[in-house]
């Protein structure tokens, strides 16, 4: 990422943290460490806001600025669109899976059992990735493909 | 009326039953790329022999058989007016709706990436792809120039490392074949007929073909299983987010999109015979090549 854009960032979290609207002077002494001159603080907030992100207003003389949306909005919006590929729009985003419901989780979920319970070592030993007891499906070999109940009512 | 209006018009209506046709047909999950190129085909087949058929209609009716000379104003003439403007509207609309799609398709991924940029930050078990902290399972692509790999925490957490590589080599086989260039047309193409049953499947099955052809590259890299196993978790997630419900409210067949994939990579069917893979790319060659004949000999 370019320096602007990583100042874009920086700025924006700032903002995300602090519960005021901020000036420009106290954005600047939150990135100390950036030794950035105030100039470039406005710069790249005037920037923040002609991209939407940033609204500002006047008090008394100085200007204060503060996040549009919160960031869980914007991450929602980032997944959202990702996620709600309707047909017309997958040309944009290429989705790994689709995330399904009703019946067709609930065969994935027992094929998942299924190949967990028949697969002899191999990746599915201990995943070393994984976080221990993530409450997800631990590759137990006594899970059968019966363990669907909270599925298997989605089906009309 | 000149034979070759009567071709490329048979051609036309042709299009819609062999498209039906191919979207039910099973070989084309043993061969993705020859069955895409056969789906481009009778698109582009589809689009030339339209506009070529009614602008030949139109024109035969205004030049008299032997000469250039118009012929008496009446409502034969009429009806031959209005087929060379049907053409001339379709063509423009096709253009149209492509022009708009990639507009459409580029304002959104730069909104994705300048989102991505405030957003995202980098993780080790992903290396070269961004991460999104949201619950929910999802990893895709941004196709283009500038292109990017996101995964989100949820899937990060749902998946091993080793599950993690082969959804990245999936990502990348989009990413580097731009599969996104293929999906295009089809996903402007539904756009303008969404009423269009074959307009959907044709978009539906085009964009499962696209997946497949990124399993088998992902699929050389990484052991088939964990892509299978990734798929799975993904799927069976259950997204966290609301979607399912837009999904089903498209009415786009997503039903066993994903049990067939899963199938596929874990009993790879046969691969087609090398005289049927000759067979369809002949068959794609004909069809483009013989509405664009007909279409300049009008």
């Amino acid at each position: 990422m370019n320096r602007l854009g990583e100042l874009e960032r920086a700025i924006m979290e700032v903002l995300w943290e602090s519960s005021d609207p901020m000036t420009v002077r106290q954005v600047g002494n939150c990135l100390t460490d950036r030794d950035l001159a105030h100039t470039t603080v406005m710069t790249v907030l005037d920037r923040l806001a002609k991209k939407g992100f940033v609204r500002r207003q006047r008090v008394g003389r100085a200007w204060r600025y503060r996040p549009a949306e919160s960031r869980e909005a914007y991450v929602a919006e980032l997944m959202l669109t990702a996620l709600d590929q309707t047909g017309d729009r997958q040309a944009a985003l290429t989705r790994f899976a689709r995330s399904v419901s009703g019946a067709e989780a609930a065969a994935l979920k027992a094929a998942l059992d299924t190949l967990s319970a028949t697969g002899a070592g191999g990746s599915w030993g201990s995943p070393p990735g994984r976080p221990g007891g993530s409450g997800g499906s631990p590759p137990g070999r006594q899970r059968g493909g019966s363990s669907l109940p909270a599925d298997g009512d989605i089906r009309s | 009326m000149p034979a070759t209006v009567v071709l490329l018009g048979a051609f036309a209506v042709s299009c819609v039953p062999a498209a039906q046709l191919l979207a039910a047909a099973d070989w084309p999950r043993r061969c993705p790329v020859a069955a895409i190129a056969l789906w481009q085909a009778l698109g582009l087949s589809w689009g030339l022999a339209a506009v070529g058929a009614l602008a030949g209609f139109g024109l035969s009716g205004l030049t008299a058989p032997g000469g250039g000379s118009l012929r008496r104003w009446g409502p034969l003439a009429m009806v031959h007016l209005v087929s060379l403007a049907a053409s001339a509207a379709l063509l423009t609309l096709l253009c149209w709706i492509l022009a708009a799609a990639v507009a459409a398709v580029l304002r959104a991924r730069h909104r994705q990436r300048t989102l991505l940029g405030l957003l995202a930050h980098d993780d080790p078990k992903v290396p070269g792809a961004l991460v999104v902290d949201h619950p929910a399972a999802a990893a895709y692509c941004v196709p283009g120039l500038r292109s990017a790999i996101v995964i989100s925490a949820g899937a990060l957490n749902l998946l091993d490392t080793d599950e993690l590589a082969a959804v990245l080599a999936h990502e990348r086989a989009h990413l580097r074949a731009r599969h996104d260039l293929v999906l295009l047309p089809f996903t402007a193409l539904l756009r303008a007929f969404r009423w269009s049953a074959t307009a959907r499947a044709a978009n539906a099955e085009v964009a499962l073909l696209v997946e497949m052809l990124a399993d088998d590259r992902a699929r050389k890299r990484r052991p088939a299983r964990e892509l299978a196993t990734a798929l799975l978790r993904v799927g069976a997630s259950g997204g966290g987010l609301a979607p399912a419900g837009a999904l089903a409210a498209t009415g786009i067949a997503v039903d066993g999109e994903l049990t067939a994939r899963v199938a596929r990579l874990l009993r790879p069917p046969p691969g087609l015979p090398v005289p049927i893979i000759v067979g369809i790319g002949l068959l794609t060659a004909v069809l483009v090549l013989a509405p664009a004949t007909a279409f300049l000999a009008i």
